[in-house]
C-alpha cells in the first residue's frame, strides 16, 4: 500500500517534470530529429561513436554545471570554475611529468585543488556579505594567474600512457569520463532531492531570512555548495588535462560560462531558489549537441557562437512566456 | 480633506475620513496602528487615490495624481524611514531631481551654496558636502526638513519623526517645527506619544479602524480622553477561549538586552497559558522573542525552561528546549515562496522523514497532511506553490511547520497579521485548543481585541521594557494603551 502510493508519487513527478519542461525537452528532440534526418548530418549524428563521442565532449560541461546548479539554486554564482580547470589540469599534470609521482596521487591533487578553491569562495562568501559575484570573479583571476605562473604560459606535456585513461579511456565500449558524468549525475540528484542539506539549499536560496528562522545553518549551506563546485571543476581539470595529454593554462576560458548557460536553459532561475538536475541534464545535453550539430554541418566556429546565444536567448524566453502565463 | 474613502481589496482602508490643517498650527493625527493614518498621509502625498472625497487647498479643490502633483501644491512628506539616497552629498539630495545646471551639466557650486545657506537659515550645523551615511539619524530628519522647506512646501507632514532620535534633538527639532509655523507653515504631526502632543500640537484628530472619531483642541482635553477615543471600538465575538487554571511557570525570562531595542525585560509564561505582548511598533516585542529564539547574536539574560537555566544560541537550540517562533512578517522571515506547501511545512521536521539518502515520501506526505488537516488549510494540493495560496492558508502552513516540531512553548508573532476574518477566528480557537492540550503560547500582537480577548495575561512593552503586566481581569484597551504610550 504505502510502496504503492511511493510509486504513484514518483510516476506523478516524472510526469510533472515532463510538463515543466516541455519546451526544452522539445527544443532537444526537434534538434536530435534535425540532425538525425538532415541529409548532410544524417551519416554522422545518429552513430553510436559520434553520440558517444558527444556525450565525453559534453562530460567537462556537465560536471561544472552540476555544482553550478546549486550555487546558482542557492541565489550566487561562481565564476571560478573554468579557471580552476586550468589550475587544476597543469597541477596534476605537473605531478606526473614532474614529480614523477603516480598517476592516482595526481588525479587527487587536482581534484583537491578544486576543493581549496571552492572551500575558499564558501569560507569568504559564508562568513562576509562579500557578493558570490565578487569573490568568485577574484579567484578565477588567481586561479588562472597561478596557472599560468607554474608552468610559464605553456602547456605541460604528459607522455605517459596510462594518463589517458581517466579523460580518453574505454570501458567496455564506454568512455571513461561519461561513467564519470553518470556517477557525478546521480551523486548531485541524491544530494539535491534526497538529503537534508538539498532541502536546505533549496530553502536559504528561496528565502535566505527564513532559512536563519527556520534554523538552518546558511554559513554551512554556502559553504557546502561552493566547496562542491570546486571539486567539480577541480574534476573537470584532470579530465580535461587527460584528454588533451596535458595541463593548459588556458584551458577552461569561458567554461564557467558554458555551465551557467546549461544551468539558466534547463530551468533554473537566477534568482535562487527553484531548478532541477533535470533541467540542467537537458540544458548541457541541448549545448552540446548543438555543438556538434553545427561541426558537422561545418558551420564557421565564430558563428558557432552567435547560434548558442540565440539559443540560450530563446530557452530563457520561453521560460520566460510559461511563468508570467502561469501567474497571469 | 473631506469624505475620503479608501477602498483595498477586502479592506476598507478609509471610511469618510475628513481632517483639517490650518496655516501655522501642528495638527496631531492619532490613532492606533492599523486606523489609516499611513493611508491618509499616502492619499494626501499622492500615492494612494481616493475612490471618493476631496481634498481643498487654500481654498482651491484640487486633485492629487502623484508625487509630483503633491510637492506642486505645497505638500511634503518626511517618512518615517527616511528616503535620503546614503552616498549622495547632503545637497544632492537637496536638490535631487531637480539638479542646477545648464542642459546635462550640473552645476555642483551653486548647489553647495544654495543648500548651505538653506541649512544655515534654519541653524542646522551641517555641512552641504557631507555625506547622508555620516549624519545622525537626527542630523538626517533635519536635511529632510530643509529639503521641503526648498520646495516651499505650506504644508508638512511628519511621520513618527521622533521615533529614533534623543531628547535632546527631539528639542531641537521642536525649535524647528516652531519656527516654521511662525512662518505659517501647516505641520501634520503623527506620533504615538502623548506627552509630545501636550508639548508641540494645537490639535488632535482622532482616527480609528480607519474612521474619523473627532477632532480636539488639545490644551482642552487629556489624555485619558484621548486613548478612550482611539480605543472605543466594540469588540467583536469570534474569539474562542476557554480560561483554566495555569499550571507551573515553564518558561522565565530575566533581564533580556539585544543592547538596542530590548532593554532588561523580563517575563514568565505558565503552563498552559496564552500570554499577550502588547505594545506600539518598535516597542521591542519581536525583538525580545528573537533573543530568546536564538536569533540575535550577542543578547543577553537570563533564560529557564521548566526552572532549568537554558543557554540558547540559536533556533536549533531553542527547539531542543522546545520553543518554536512563528515569525512576524511572514513573506520575509517564512515563507519559501517558489516551493510547494509540503517543502514548506516539513523544513522543520527533515530529521523524521529524511535518513541519509533515504526519504520516506510517505511519512513526508503524512506529516504535511496532518497539519494541513489541523490547520484546516485551504490548498489544492501539497504540492500547491505556497505563494499562490492566500495569506490565511499561508499562515496556516507556517503554524503548522512550527507545531510540527511538537513544542511545548509556541510564540507567535502577528499571528493574524494579513489574514482574513474567517481565517482569523479559525486561528483563534487552534490556539485555545492547543493551551487546553498542555502547550504555552506567547502571542505578540497590535491588534488590542485579539489580545485582551486571547490572553491570560498581558505584558505591555514600551520602548525595549516591560512596562507592566495585566491580569485578564484588569485588561482593558485603556490599560493597555496608558502603558504603551508612556
Amino acid at each position: 500500500m504505502a510502496q504503492e502510493a511511493a510509486k504513484k508519487a514518483s510516476s506523478n513527478k516524472v510526469a510533472a517534470f515532463l510538463k515543466e519542461n516541455m519546451g526544452i525537452i522539445g527544443a532537444l528532440l526537434v534538434l536530435c530529429v534535425f540532425l538525425a534526418v538532415f541529409p548532410a548530418t544524417s551519416g554522422s549524428f545518429l552513430t553510436s561513436k559520434n553520440i558517444f563521442n558527444v556525450l565525453r565532449q559534453i562530460s567537462t560541461n556537465m560536471f561544472l554545471a552540476c555544482g553550478m546548479t546549486m550555487v546558482i539554486i542557492l541565489g550566487g554564482i561562481d565564476l571560478s570554475v573554468g579557471s580552476i580547470i586550468a589550475l587544476s589540469g597543469v597541477l596534476a599534470a605537473g605531478c606526473v611529468s614532474r614529480y614523477n609521482l603516480p598517476i592516482a596521487i595526481a588525479l587527487i591533487v587536482g581534484v583537491l585543488i578544486g576543493l581549496v578553491i571552492g572551500v575558499f569562495n564558501g569560507f569568504v562568501i559564508s562568513s562576509t556579505t562579500i557578493p558570490p559575484f565578487i569573490v568568485t570573479l577574484a579567484t578565477m583571476n588567481i586561479a588562472r594567474g597561478l596557472a599560468k605562473v607554474y608552468t610559464g604560459g605553456s602547456p605541460v606535456r604528459v607522455v605517459t600512457k596510462e594518463w589517458q585513461f581517466i579523460g580518453a579511456g574505454y570501458v567496455g565500449f564506454v568512455p571513461v569520463p561519461v561513467i564519470l558524468m553518470i556517477i557525478v549525475l546521480i551523486i548531485t540528484a541524491l544530494i539535491m532531492n534526497k538529503t537534508k542539506m538539498g532541502r536546505h539549499i533549496y530553502a536559504v536560496g528561496g528565502n535566505a531570512q527564513a532559512a536563519v528562522f527556520s534554523g538552518i545553518k546558511v554559513s554551512r549551506v554556502k559553504f557546502f555548495v561552493h566547496a562542491f563546485s570546486g571539486v567539480m571543476a577541480g574534476l573537470a581539470g584532470i579530465v580535461l588535462a587527460s584528454r588533451m595529454y596535458s595541463g593548459q593554462p588556458t584551458a577552461g576560458e569561458g567554461a564557467e560560462m558554458d555551465a551557467i548557460a546549461a544551468v539558466v536553459v534547463g530551468g533554473t532561475s537566477m534568482a535562487g531558489g527553484s531548478g532541477k538536475i533535470g533541467g540542467t541534464i537537458i540544458g548541457a545535453l541541448i549545448i552540446g549537441i548543438l555543438n556538434n550539430g553545427l561541426n558537422l554541418l561545418n558551420v564557421n566556429s565564430f558563428w558557432q557562437d552567435v547560434v548558442k546565444g540565440i539559443v540560450i536567448l530563446l530557452a530563457v524566453f520561453i521560460d520566460y512566456v510559461k511563468n508570467t502565463k502561469s501567474k497571469a | 480633506m473631506e469624505h475620503i474613502h479608501k477602498r483595498f481589496p477586502g479592506v476598507y482602508a478609509l471610511n469618510d475620513v475628513s481632517y483639517e490643517l490650518r496655516a501655522g498650527e501642528v495638527h496631531a493625527l492619532l490613532g492606533e496602528n492599523g486606523a489609516g493614518k499611513s493611508t491618509l498621509i499616502k492619499v494626501l502625498g499622492g500615492i494612494y487615490h481616493p475612490e471618493e472625497g476631496e481634498i481643498t487647498i487654500e481654498g482651491k479643490k484640487v486633485t492629487i495624481g502623484g508625487v509630483r502633483d503633491a510637492q506642486d501644491n505645497g505638500i511634503a512628506i518626511i517618512h518615517q524611514e527616511l528616503v535620503l539616497v546614503p552616498h549622495m552629498t547632503v545637497a544632492e539630495n537637496i536638490f535631487l531631481g531637480r539638479e542646477h545646471g545648464s542642459g546635462v551639466l550640473i552645476d555642483r557650486k551653486k548647489m553647495t551654496e544654495e543648500a548651505q545657506a538653506l541649512l544655515d537659515a534654519q541653524e542646522i550645523n551641517v555641512d552641504a558636502n557631507a555625506l547622508i551615511k555620516d549624519l545622525t539619524i537626527a542630523q538626517q530628519q533635519m536635511v529632510e526638513i530643509v529639503k521641503a522647506i526648498s520646495y516651499n512646501s505650506k504644508i508638512l507632514v511628519m511621520d513618527e519623526p521622533t521615533s529614533s532620535i534623543s531628547d535632546k534633538e527631539v528639542a531641537f527639532l521642536f525649535e524647528t517645527m516652531r519656527k516654521l509655523t511662525a512662518k505659517g507653515v501647516g505641520i501634520v504631526y503623527i506620533s504615538h506619544k502623548m506627552s509630545e502632543l501636550e508639548e508641540i500640537c494645537d490639535r488632535v484628530t482622532i482616527m480609528r479602524d480607519g474612521q474619523y472619531v473627532g477632532t480636539k483642541v488639545v490644551k482642552e482635553t487629556t489624555k485619558d480622553d484621548l486613548i478612550a477615543m482611539m480605543v472605543g471600538r466594540e469588540l467583536t465575538n469570534y474569539y474562542t477561549r476557554d480560561y483554566q487554571e495555569a499550571g507551573e511557570t515553564l518558561l522565565r525570562c530575566d533581564n533580556i538586552s539585544d543592547g538596542k531595542m530590548v532593554q532588561d525585560a523580563s517575563f514568565e509564561l505558565k503552563k498552559g497559558e496564552i500570554v499577550g505582548f502588547a505594545g506600539l511598533v518598535g516597542a521591542g516585542r519581536s525583538e525580545t522573542m528573537k533573543c530568546i529564539f536564538g536569533l540575535t547574536k550577542g543578547s543577553k539574560g537570563d533564560v529557564y525552561v521548566e526552572g532549568k537555566k537554558v543557554n540558547i544560541q540559536s533556533p536549533i537550540d531553542a527547539l531542543k528546549y522546545g520553543i518554536a517562533l512563528v515569525p512576524e512578517d511572514r513573506k520575509l522571515e517564512g515563507l519559501y515562496h517558489v516551493q510547494s506547501v509540503r517543502f514548506n511545512s516539513t523544513i522543520e521536521v527533515l530529521e523524521q522523514f529524511i535518513h541519509g539518502i533515504a526519504v520516506d515520501g510517505k511519512k513526508e506526505v503524512d506529516i504535511t497532511q496532518k497539519y494541513i488537516d489541523m490547520m484546516s488549510t485551504k490548498t489544492p494540493t501539497q504540492e500547491q506553490a505556497i505563494g499562490n495560496l492566500s495569506g490565511g492558508n499561508q499562515q496556516k502552513v507556517m503554524i503548522g511547520r512550527w507545531l510540527a516540531t511538537d513544542p511545548k512553548i509556541l510564540i507567535l508573532d502577528e499571528p493574524t497579521r494579513g489574514v482574513d476574518v474567517g481565517a482569523k477566528s479559525e486561528i483563534y480557537a487552534i490556539m485555545n485548543q492547543l493551551v487546553k492540550e498542555g502547550m504555552s503560547i506567547i502571542m505578540i500582537s497590535s491588534e488590542l481585541p485579539e489580545i485582551i480577548n486571547m490572553s491570560d495575561r498581558v505584558y505591555v512593552m514600551a520602548e525595549g521594557r516591560v512596562a507592566g503586566c495585566l491580569d485578564h481581569a484588569e485588561v482593558t484597551q485603556e490599560s493597555i494603551m496608558q502603558l504603551a504610550a508612556n
